[in-house]
């Protein structure tokens, strides 16, 4: 495999101007994720409103390209959605970056599996998996009010 | 030898990494091991494998003497006054654990104090924050300058009337700088302040003589020395081996054993409880033969070339920041890229064979100082030449080229 399909355009981009990268104002949940072997960090705010809504993600913390882009991506396109969505799409993430070929969700349109896809390159690096699934296993544990902080050396 | 040569006794740079020649730049990790040493494992374990120590058979009395034979090459080759002053561990991390414990039981209280410094690894720290959680003694940190290097002056501004310990850093694994230790020994000697040296990177580079150092502890990493994982040892004087309590307590460590009462067996056995990593220390003589065979002056010399060319060609570099500027600086060179995270450092430079680190070394206090969560770390062994600090930089070039840098 060649390093450029790792470091595609797109997952520069997004790693070097992250959407979202600042604090929610007013969040009603939130977690905190990091990866101890190498120092990466992220926090995960959310707003949601009374159906349970996503009025606003938002994410601070530092990380290499791969982990920045990943939370970019994934604020990007879980604003808007309802919380069960929100579990399903991270389902079929982790699920894709773990063993599937493909996305299948339906709550996510083609142009968000096309940006999400790009990431399936870390696939090829198992060191590196860890980086791309940091701030999605945290924003399942800021959706489930869970305390506990996630860390990369417990999670599958 | 001649340092052209060293390379050919490593097999492991006979192979391809993602069809390139493997540029091993990760020795301050773990170095890489000759064939003497990767065949005497082989050897011990195909023809001549016994427990040491408990039985009579000849297969035991011979494996006792090759073991007890690399305790003579040990205490040779790091200038011991005797022989069981060299302790058998499973790391350097243990030896620091085993001093933590022994040392700490008997002679810290609660208020007294252990300076240590800004540059230690996670392995010379943790252990006396566990005595500040059990017992309630304090830690101080040296502050670490601008160059990344502590000097003999940081140190003094740092000791008071509580002082029990020193333990410091004999080679950062960060900033490369090499501590004055024995000054530092001195000094705190004069004060009745007992040194323990972290020589996990000073060991594998330096040339090493405990009675002229007079530090009363030395731990060693024998991986980073070209030698099997598993094993460690602890330089300790005399005097406290003999006065410490025993670390651990199991077979082999003892004199006699009564319902009632145990009593210990003499050194260097007091320490080494229960079946020690046997092949791994008869397999460590033939480290020692290599590294006398290269001469460790020739090391210094080469790698003082090696280090002085790598600062030289990185300091060139566009964008590339080197991680501190010590005045004696060994075997280390961390940097940065700006706009580039270690991380995707590390994994673009190993697609094209090249093998560096990437984090925070297991130095988080120190970056923390620097304000970096991670840096990129080229280490060098004795193995490295000019060509492949080269490859490290076009590797770089090629990283920045990725992330659209000029």
């Amino acid at each position: 495999m060649n390093i450029k399909e790792l470091y595609q355009e797109i997952i520069l981009e997004h790693g070097k101007n992250p959407r979202n990268l600042r604090k929610t104002d007013n969040f009603n949940k939130d977690a905190k994720g990091n990866n101890p072997l190498c120092g990466d960090n992220v926090h995960v705010y959310l707003k949601l409103n009374e159906k349970n809504k996503v009025d606003d993600i938002s994410f601070e913390g530092s990380g290499c390209a791969i982990s920045m882009a990943s939370a970019s991506i994934m604020t990007d396109l879980i604003k808007g959605k309802e919380e069960v969505e929100v579990k399903e799409i991270v389902n079929d993430f982790l699920d894709m970056i773990k063993e599937n070929p493909e996305l299948n969700s339906k709550n996510l349109n083609e142009d968000d599996k096309t940006k999400l896809m790009c990431l399936s390159g870390v696939k090829k690096y198992p060191m590196r998996v860890k980086c791309a699934t940091l701030s999605w296993h945290t924003l399942i544990s800021a959706i489930d009010n869970s305390q506990e902080e996630i860390n990369t050396e417990r999670t599958k | 030898m001649s340092i052209s040569d060293i390379k050919k006794e490593f097999p492991i740079f006979s192979n391809k990494i993602h069809n390139n020649d493997l540029v091993y730049l990760d020795s301050a990790n773990s170095s890489q091991k000759p064939q003497s040493v990767i065949d005497r494992v082989n050897e011990f374990y195909t023809n001549e494998f016994s427990n040491t120590g408990r039985s009579v058979h000849y297969l035991a009395v011979a494996a006792t003497n090759l073991y007890e034979n690399t305790r003579s090459s040990v205490q040779k080759y790091i200038n011991a006054k005797d022989k069981n002053e060299i302790v058998f561990t499973k790391g350097a991390t243990e030896a620091i654990n085993l001093v933590a414990n022994t040392f700490g039981q008997k002679f810290l209280e609660e208020g007294d104090e252990i300076l240590i410094t800004e540059l230690e690894h996670h392995s010379n720290y943790i252990p006396w924050h566990f005595l500040r959680k059990s017992k309630g003694i304090k830690i101080e940190f040296a502050d670490v300058n601008i160059d990344g290097e502590i000097t003999l002056e940081d140190i003094e501004k740092k000791i008071t009337p509580k002082t029990k310990l020193i333990a410091i850093t004999h080679l950062s694994n960060v900033t490369g700088a090499i501590l004055p230790v024995k000054e530092i020994t001195e000094l705190a000697h004069s004060k009745g302040i007992t040194v323990l040296v972290d020589g996990c990177q000073g060991a594998p580079h330096l040339k090493l003589d405990m009675q002229d150092l007079d530090c009363d502890f030395y731990a060693i990493s024998c991986h980073k020395m070209y030698g099997p994982t598993g094993l460690g040892i602890l330089y300790a004087k005399k005097k406290w081996l003999e006065t410490l309590p025993p670390y651990q307590g199991g077979g082999g460590m003892i004199k006699e054993v009564k319902k009632d009462s145990v009593s210990y067996g003499d050194l260097p056995n007091k320490y080494e409880a229960g079946t020690m990593a046997t092949a791994q220390v008869i397999a460590f003589d033939q480290s020692i033969k290599f590294l006398e065979k290269i001469g460790i002056e020739n090391i210094v010399k080469h790698e003082k070339e090696l280090i002085e060319y790598g600062q030289e060609i990185l300091r060139k570099n566009n964008s590339v920041k080197l991680i501190g500027n010590p005045k004696n600086r060994g075997a280390v060179l961390s940097f940065t890229i700006e706009g580039v995270h270690p991380h995707d450092i590390a994994t673009i430079l190993d697609e094209d064979g090249v093998a560096i680190r990437a984090g925070h070394h297991c130095c988080q206090i120190l970056h923390d100082k620097l304000g970096i969560s991670a840096s990129a770390r080229a280490s060098l062994g004795v193995y490295n030449t000019k060509s492949d600090l080269d490859q490290l930089n076009s590797s770089i070039n090629n990283c920045k080229k990725i992330f659209n840098l000029k």
